[in-house]
C-alpha cells in the first residue's frame, strides 16, 4: 500500500505546517531533521494496514495535531514542579521537564551525585557536541514514524553520562501543565560507560481534560559490564495520546531492565527497540498495563539478540476495565550467528469486564538453530475458581479480585529491586484499584 | 556436539533433487490461447458446458480482480507471475470428458498408477477391506479425468463429482454454497479462481449420513506453463459426516508454476467434516529452481450449532507455500481445529497457519503446528485466533514449535490472538529449539544411528499431528517427511 | 445450627443432590460418609456458595437464615468456612497478605474493628506454632509449592485465626500421612466448642478415629440413607458401602 498517494489527513497537514514554520526556530542540525521529516512524510501517519501499527491506528487516533509547547516561564515551571505527584518522595536526582522544556534553574550543575554528567540537549544541539553522534544508535527505530516525528520536532532534553555505580537514582521528570492541548517532543540520551551502574526512573504526568500529545524518546548505550536499570511510569493525564520510544543498545556481559508502568493516557504506545549488542548479556524487559474507560494503550517490543549467549525476559501483563482495548506487539529476533540464544518473552491480559478488548501479537523471526526460545500469550478473565476459594474466606468479590489483579501485576513489578520505588509502583496499583472499587 | 555438527553438514550438502513424482506423461494437450482475458474465460465456460449464471460468476470475479492486488504481507519472496504467459486450461485432447474409466487414455491411467493411485475400482478393491475402501476424484491439469465409487457412494446419497459436472447436474446446491465461504472479492488469488477455476470435487452429504468411505481428490499437474485452479465445495448437512482427503504431485521443472486452489467446507448443524492435505507439490531444485507457487484458500465454515470442522496438513512440496486453512466458528458450540506439519528444506519458503474466527457461543478451537526448516529454507507460523463480542466462552488452545536443522535456515512465528470478549480464554504457546544434544546421546547411546536418531526425534515432534491423519496417510506422511529431510534425516 | 431441608441441587444438567435433608446442632460435630459421587463435595460447596450449582429447591438455613441467596463472602461472614479438599495455589499473592485480607474482610462485615498489624501476627504465630507450620512458609504466596499436607495444615490455621461458627471438612484426609493427619485432627480438636459445630466429609472411616463425631450420616445418590451414632462409621468402615450402592440401585 505504501505506493498508494492517500490524501494528508488535517493533522498530517498540520504536521508539516509546523515543521515549516518551526525549522528554522528549532535547535541544532536541520539536515538529520529534514531527512526524518522526509521519511515521515512518505508514509504519513501510520494505519491500521501498516503491520506495526494495525493495532493502533493512529491516523485515526490523532485527528488534530496540537501545537507545540513554548517554553514555560521560571514561575510556571515551579509552580508545575510543585504540583508534580508521580512518585514523589523517592529519593533521587531530579532532572525536570515541564511541558517539554528542560528546568536547568532545578539542578544544581555544580553538586551532581559523583559519575552522573548532564548536557542540556538544545544547547548540544545548537554548539554541536561530540556525543550527538551517538543518537539514533536502533536501525529499527528510525524506521519508525512516530521516532521519526521526535527527531523532526524535538526541541529539548538532556544528554546523561554515566561513569562508575552511581548509587542515587536519576529522576527525569516530565511533567505537562498547560491546560489546554499542546504537543511535546523531548529526547533523552544516555551513555552509561563500562563497568557503570545506575537506576534512571522517568515519570510522566500531565492535566485530565487536555489532549496533550508527548512524543518522548529515550536512547541508551549501554556499556560492557554495565548494569542498567529503567523504571518509568505513565500517568498522563486521561485525554492525552502519549507516544514514547526507547531505543537500547547493551553491550556484552551486561544487565538490563526496564520496566514500564501504564495507567494514563487515553491513548498511549511505547516502544521499545532493544539490540543485545554483546555476549553473555542479560536483558529484561517487563510491562504492566492498567486501563479502564476507552483507553487504549500498546505495548510495542523489538528486541534482537545480535551477539551469542544472550538471555532476555521479556514479560508484559495487562488488565483491562471498562471498554478498553490493550495491545501487545513483542518480537524476539535472533539473526544467524547469535547461537546459544535464550530468549523467552510473555503477555498475559486479564479482562475485568465485557466491552474490554486485548490484542496480542508476540512473534519470533529466528534463523540460528542452536537456540531456546519461547513466547506465551493468554487472555481472558480471573479464575473463578480463586475468586471463590477467597470469598469463601469472606472476601467480597471487588476486594478478592483486586488481591488477584495485585498479585497478577505483581509478577512484572516484582523485579524492580529498589524498594521504596517498588513500594511506590504498588501504591499506583493500589490507587488504581481503590478507584475502581 | 560432533553428531549434531555433522548433521549438519549433512543437510548442508542436501540436494533437494530426490523428489519421486517429478516425471512428466506424454499426453495431447488442448488448451486454451495463453494469457488471461474475458475471451479465455468464456472459452473455459463453454468447455464446461455450463449455464449462463456461472459464467457471469466468473467474468464478475475477473473485473474485480483487475483491479486487485497481489498479497505482500506474506514472509515469501518470489518472482512476480506473469498472468499472461500461462495457460488457464489444459485438458487431454482425447476425450476430456470420459464417461468410464475404459475412455480414458491409457497414458494418463498409467500416471496415476505410477503414483500409486490405482483408479480401476476392481483393482482398488483387490485385498482392501471396504471399510478401508478410498473413492478418488482425480484431476488431471485443469479437467477431472475419473471419479470412482461414485455409483456405490450415490446408494447412501451421497454426492461426490467433479464440481464442473456438479454445476450443470446439481445447480441448486451450487448456487447456494459456492463463494458463500470464500467470497469472490476474498482475496487477490481466490478472485482469481473465482474467474478461472477449471475443475475440483463437489461433496454433498445428506441429513444424518455417515459417508460409507474416505473421500480424496488427486491433483496432478502435468502440463508445462499451465496453472491449477482448482475449486473444491465441501457441504455436510445436519448431523452427518465426512473425512476427505486430498493429494498433490508436479513433474519437475524448472519454471515455476502456479497453484491457485480454492476449498470451501459448510458444516451444518452437528455435522463434521474432516479434511486432510498431503501436500507435495514439486519443491524446487536445491538453487531455488522451478516448483510450484502454492497459493490457496482453504477455509470451512462451521454454520450450525455442534458442528465441528478439522484441518490436517502435511506440507512437504512446492517452492513457495501461501496456505491458512481457517475456520469460521458460527454456530453455538462449534469446534475448529488445525494440525499442521510443515516440513522446508532447500530453498523453499513457507507461510502457512490458520484462523480461528470464534463467533458463537461456547465455541472452541485448538492450533497444532510443527514446523521444521532445513537447508536454506524459511519457515513461518502465521495465525490469527480472534472472538468477537458474542462469542461467550470461546475457548482456543494453540501450541506451535519449530525446529531448525542446520544453520541457514529460518523459523519464524507470527500469530494474531485478539478478544473482544471477556469470557474469552486463550492461551498460545510457542517454542523453537533444535534437537537437543542429550536426546541425541541419548539415543545413540542405546546404539541409534545419528540419522535414527535425527528421523526419531523427529517423528516424535511431528507425531500429535500425524496422530490426526487416517492410518495409511500417516504412515505415507511419516515417509513423506523423512524423504524431505533426507540427509539430515536417515 | 444449621438445617437442610430438601435441597436439590444440578450441575449442568446432572442432577446431584435428591431432596437432601440434614440438621447440625450447637457444638456437633457430624459426619458424612459415602461412596464416591454419592455428592458429598457438592454439598459441601453448595453450602459455600460456589457458583456453578444450580440448587432447585429447598433450604440451607444458618441458626434460622437462608443462606441461598447470599455471596460466598457473606457467608463466609456469618460464618460458614469450607476447608478445601483441593486447596487453591494463589501465585503472588503472599499467604500472610491473605491471611490478613481475610480476617479484616470478615471483621469488617461483623462491624468489628480492624486488627492492628503486631496483633494479627501474634495470632497468626500462635496458630502456626500449634499446627507446626514454619514460619517461612506464611511469607511464601498462598499453598505454591505447598506439599498436600502443609496445604491441609494452612486450611486448618485458615480456620483457626477466622473463628467460623459452621467449619466444613471436605476429604481433609486425603493424602495426609500419619503424623500429618494426627497434626490437623488436633488441630481441629482444639476448635471443637459448644459454639461450634463441624461437618466433617470423608470416605474413610480412619479420620473419625482422629476427629470422634457425635453423629454419623450416610449418603447415597444424593440424600442422607442413614444416620446413627459413631459406631455407624465402624459399621461402615466393615462392611463397605455395598449396601447402600444396591439402594442406589434400587
Amino acid at each position: 500500500m505504501a505506493d498508494v498517494t492517500l490524501m494528508k489527513t488535517p493533522a498530517e497537514t498540520a504536521l508539516a505546517q509546523a515543521y515549516e514554520s518551526a525549522k528554522t526556530t528549532l535547535p541544532g542540525n536541520v539536515e538529520s531533521r529534514a531527512e526524518a521529516f522526509e521519511l515521515f512524510t512518505r508514509n504519513g501517519l501510520p494505519h491500521r494496514r501498516v503491520e506495526e501499527f494495525k493495532y493502533t491506528d493512529l491516523r485515526a487516533l490523532l485527528r488534530e495535531a496540537a501545537p507545540f509547547a513554548g517554553m514555560p516561564s521560571a514561575d510556571d515551571a515551579k509552580a508545575a514542579l510543585q504540583a508534580a505527584k508521580a512518585l514523589k518522595g523517592t529519593q533521587a536526582l531530579e532532572v525536570p521537564f515541564v511541558n517539554g522544556h528542560f528546568v536547568r534553574d532545578a539542578v544544581d550543575f555544580h553538586n551532581l551525585p559523583e559519575g552522573i554528567e548532564i548536557v542540556p540537549l538544545a544547547e548540544a544541539l545548537a554548539n554541536g557536541h561530540d556525543w550527538l553522534a551517538k543518537l539514533s544508535p536502533v536501525e529499527w527505530a528510525r524506521q519508525n514514524p512516530v521516532y521519526q516525528l521526535n527527531t523532526t520536532f524535538m526541541a529539548d532534553g538532556v544528554m546523561l553520562r554515566v561513569v562508575g555505580k552511581v548509587e542515587t537514582p536519576v529522576h527525569l521528570r516530565f511533567v505537562t501543565s498547560a491546560n489546554s492541548a499542546v504537543a511535546t517532543a523531548t529526547r533523552i540520551l544516555v551513555l552509561v560507560e563500562d563497568e557503570a551502574a545506575v537506576t534512571l526512573i522517568e515519570s510522566h504526568e500531565s492535566p485530565n481534560g487536555a489532549n496533550h500529545q508527548p512524543n518522548d524518546v529515550l536512547e541508551m548505550i549501554a556499556g560492557d559490564r554495565s548494569n542498567v536499570r529503567h523504571i518509568r511510569l505513565n500517568a498522563e493525564g486521561d485525554k492525552a495520546l502519549a507516544l514514547s520510544t526507547l531505543n537500547a543498545k547493551v553491550g556484552a556481559e551486561a544487565e538490563f531492565f526496564s520496566f514500564n508502568l501504564v495507567t494514563g493516557a487515553a491513548t498511549s504506545r511505547h516502544q521499545v527497540f532493544a539490540i543485545l549488542d554483546g555476549e553473555n548479556t542479560k536483558a529484561r524487559i517487563n510491562g504492566a498495563t492498567m486501563i479502564k474507560g476507552g483507553q487504549h494503550a500498546d505495548s510495542t517490543l523489538v528486541v534482537e539478540h545480535a551477539a551469542p549467549h544472550c538471555e532476555s525476559r521479556e514479560l508484559f501483563k495487562t488488565v483491562i476495565d471498562g471498554e478498553s482495548t490493550g495491545v501487545f506487539q513483542g518480537k524476539i529476533i535472533v539473526p544467524h550467528h547469535a547461537q546459544k540464544t535464550d530468549g523467552r518473552m510473555m503477555s498475559a491480559a486479564i479482562l475485568l469486564s465485557e466491552g474490554g478488548a486485548m490484542n496480542n501479537k508476540p512473534e519470533l523471526e529466528i534463523f540460528a538453530d542452536d537456540v531456546q526460545c519461547a513466547h506465551g500469550a493468554t487472555c481472558g478473565q480471573l479464575d473463578e475458581d480463586l475468586l471463590f476459594y477467597l470469598m469463601a474466606r469472606g472476601i467480597p468479590r471487588k476486594e478478592a479480585e483486586s488481591l488477584m489483579v495485585q498479585a497478577f501485576l505483581g509478577e512484572a513489578i516484582e523485579f524492580v529491586e529498589d524498594q521504596d520505588l517498588h513500594d511506590a509502583l504498588v501504591a499506583v496499583v493500589e490507587d488504581w484499584l481503590r478507584a475502581r472499587a | 556436539m560432533p553428531a549434531v555438527q555433522e548433521t549438519i553438514d549433512q543437510v548442508r550438502s542436501i540436494d533437494v533433487d530426490q523428489y519421486k513424482y517429478g516425471f512428466e506423461t506424454e499426453v495431447e494437450m488442448e488448451k486454451a490461447p495463453k494469457g488471461l482475458s474475458e475471451d479465455v474465460i468464456r472459452f473455459i465456460s463453454a468447455k464446461k458446458g455450463e449455464p449462463e449464471w456461472m459464467l457471469q460468476w466468473r467474468l464478475d470475479a475477473y473485473k474485480r480482480w483487475l483491479t486487485m492486488r497481489e498479497p505482500n504481507w506474506a514472509r515469501v519472496s518470489y518472482d512476480k507471475v506473469d498472468y499472461n504467459d500461462i495457460y488457464y486450461y489444459a485438458a487431454p485432447k482425447k476425450n476430456p470428458a470420459p464417461k468410464s474409466l475404459d475412455e480414458v487414455d491409457p497414458e494418463i491411467l498409467k500416471t496415476y498408477e505410477k503414483l500409486g493411485i490405482p483408479l480401476r475400482e476392481q483393482e482398488i478393491l483387490a485385498g482392501v477391506e471396504p471399510q478401508n475402501r478410498v473413492a478418488v476424484d482425480a484431476v488431471f491439469d485443469s479437467v477431472s479425468v475419473a471419479t470412482t465409487f461414485k455409483e456405490e457412494l450415490k446408494k447412501a446419497g451421497v454426492i461426490f463429482m467433479p464440481i464442473s459436472e456438479a454445476i450443470r447436474e446439481y445447480p441448486d446446491l451450487v448456487k447456494q454454497y459456492l463463494g458463500s465461504v470464500v467470497p469472490v472479492t476474498d482475496n487477490f488469488f481466490a478472485t482469481l479462481n473465482s474467474a478461472v477455476f477449471t475443475d475440483g470435487s463437489f461433496v454433498y452429504i445428506p441429513p444424518g449420513v455417515r459417508c460409507p468411505m474416505e473421500l480424496s481428490t488427486y491433483f496432478r499437474i502435468n502440463e508445462k506453463n499451465t496453472g491449477q485452479f482448482e475449486r473444491t465445495l465441501i457441504i455436510a448437512d445436519k448431523g452427518s459426516y465426512v473425512s476427505y482427503l486430498e493429494g498433490c504431485t508436479a513433474p519437475k521443472r524448472d519454471e515455476n508454476q502456479l497453484h491457485a486452489a480454492v476449498v470451501e467446507l459448510i458444516a451444518l448443524d452437528d455435522a463434521e467434516i474432516k479434511y486432510s492435505t498431503v501436500q507435495n507439490w514439486y519443491p524446487g531444485d536445491s538453487e531455488g529452481r522451478g516448483g510450484i507457487y502454492n497459493f490457496v484458500t482453504k477455509r470451512g465454515d462451521c454454520r450450525g450449532k455442534n458442528s465441528v470442522i478439522t484441518w490436517t496438513q502435511v506440507e512437504t512440496g512446492s517452492a513457495i507455500t501461501w496456505k491458512y486453512p481457517s475456520c469460521i466458528l458460527r454456530g453455538d458450540n462449534s469446534r475448529g481445529e488445525f494440525y499442521s506439519i510443515a516440513v522446508s528444506n532447500g530453498k523453499q519458503q513457507v507461510d502457512s497457519g490458520t484462523k480461528m474466527i470464534h463467533l458463537g457461543k461456547n465455541t472452541t478451537s485448538r492450533i497444532i503446528s510443527k514446523g521444521i526448516a532445513a537447508g536454506k529454507s524459511d519457515n513461518t507460523y502465521r495465525g490469527l485466533v480472534s472472538a468477537h463480542r458474542k462469542a461467550t466462552g470461546a475457548r482456543n488452545f494453540t501450541n506451535c514449535d519449530s525446529l531448525l536443522i542446520g544453520n541457514e535456515c529460518g523459523a519464524h512465528t507470527v500469530p494474531y490472538i485478539e478478544s473482544k470478549n471477556a469470557t474469552a480464554v486463550f492461551e498460545h504457546e510457542a517454542t523453537t529449539s533444535k534437537i537437543s544434544e542429550d536426546q541425541m546421546f541419548y539415543c545413540q547411546q542405546r546404539g541409534l544411528s545419528e540419522e535414527e536418531a535425527t528421523a526419531l526425534i523427529v517423528n516424535g515432534f511431528v507425531k500429535d499431528v500425524l496422530q490426526q491423519l487416517p492410518m495409511e496417510f500417516a504412515v505415507e506422511a511419516q515417509k513423506l517427511i523423512s524423504i524431505s529431510l533426507e540427509g539430515s534425516v536417515g | 445450627m444449621l438445617e437442610i431441608k430438601n435441597l436439590v441441587v444440578q450441575i449442568e444438567d446432572k442432577r446431584i443432590l435428591n431432596g437432601l435433608n440434614l440438621t447440625v446442632n450447637n457444638g456437633e460435630v457430624a459426619a458424612i460418609m459415602g461412596p464416591n459421587g454419592s455428592g458429598k463435595s457438592t454439598l459441601s460447596y453448595v453450602i459455600a456458595g460456589k457458583e456453578d450449582y444450580e440448587v432447585l429447591d429447598g433450604e440451607i438455613l444458618l441458626d434460622g437464615q437462608n443462606v441461598l441467596e447470599m455471596e460466598p463472602d457473606a457467608r463466609a461472614a456469618a460464618g460458614i468456612f469450607l476447608a478445601f479438599q483441593y486447596p487453591l495455589e494463589i501465585p503472588g499473592v503472599a499467604s500472610m497478605t491473605f491471611l490478613k485480607a481475610a480476617l479484616n474482610a470478615q471483621r469488617k462485615a461483623r462491624g468489628e474493628d480492624e486488627l492492628t498489624t503486631p496483633d494479627f501476627i501474634k495470632r497468626v504465630n500462635a496458630a502456626a506454632t500449634q499446627l507446626e507450620i514454619p514460619k517461612d512458609m506464611l511469607k511464601r504466596a498462598l499453598n505454591v509449592g505447598f506439599s498436600g499436607g502443609e496445604k491441609k495444615r494452612m486450611e486448618i490455621l485458615q480456620m483457626a485465626l477466622l473463628q467460623p461458627t459452621f467449619c466444613i471438612l471436605d476429604e481433609t484426609d486425603s493424602g495426609l500421612d500419619i503424623d500429618a493427619l494426627r497434626i490437623v485432627s488436633e488441630g481441629v480438636n482444639a476448635l471443637r466448642s459448644p459454639d461450634r459445630s463441624f461437618l466433617v466429609i470423608t470416605h474413610y472411616q480412619r479420620l473419625l478415629n482422629h476427629i470422634v463425631p457425635d453423629t454419623v450420616h450416610v449418603m447415597s445418590a444424593g440424600r442422607i440413607v442413614k444416620s446413627g451414632g459413631k459406631e455407624l462409621a465402624l459399621e461402615l468402615e466393615a462392611n463397605g458401602y455395598a449396601d447402600y450402592r444396591e439402594s442406589e440401585a434400587a
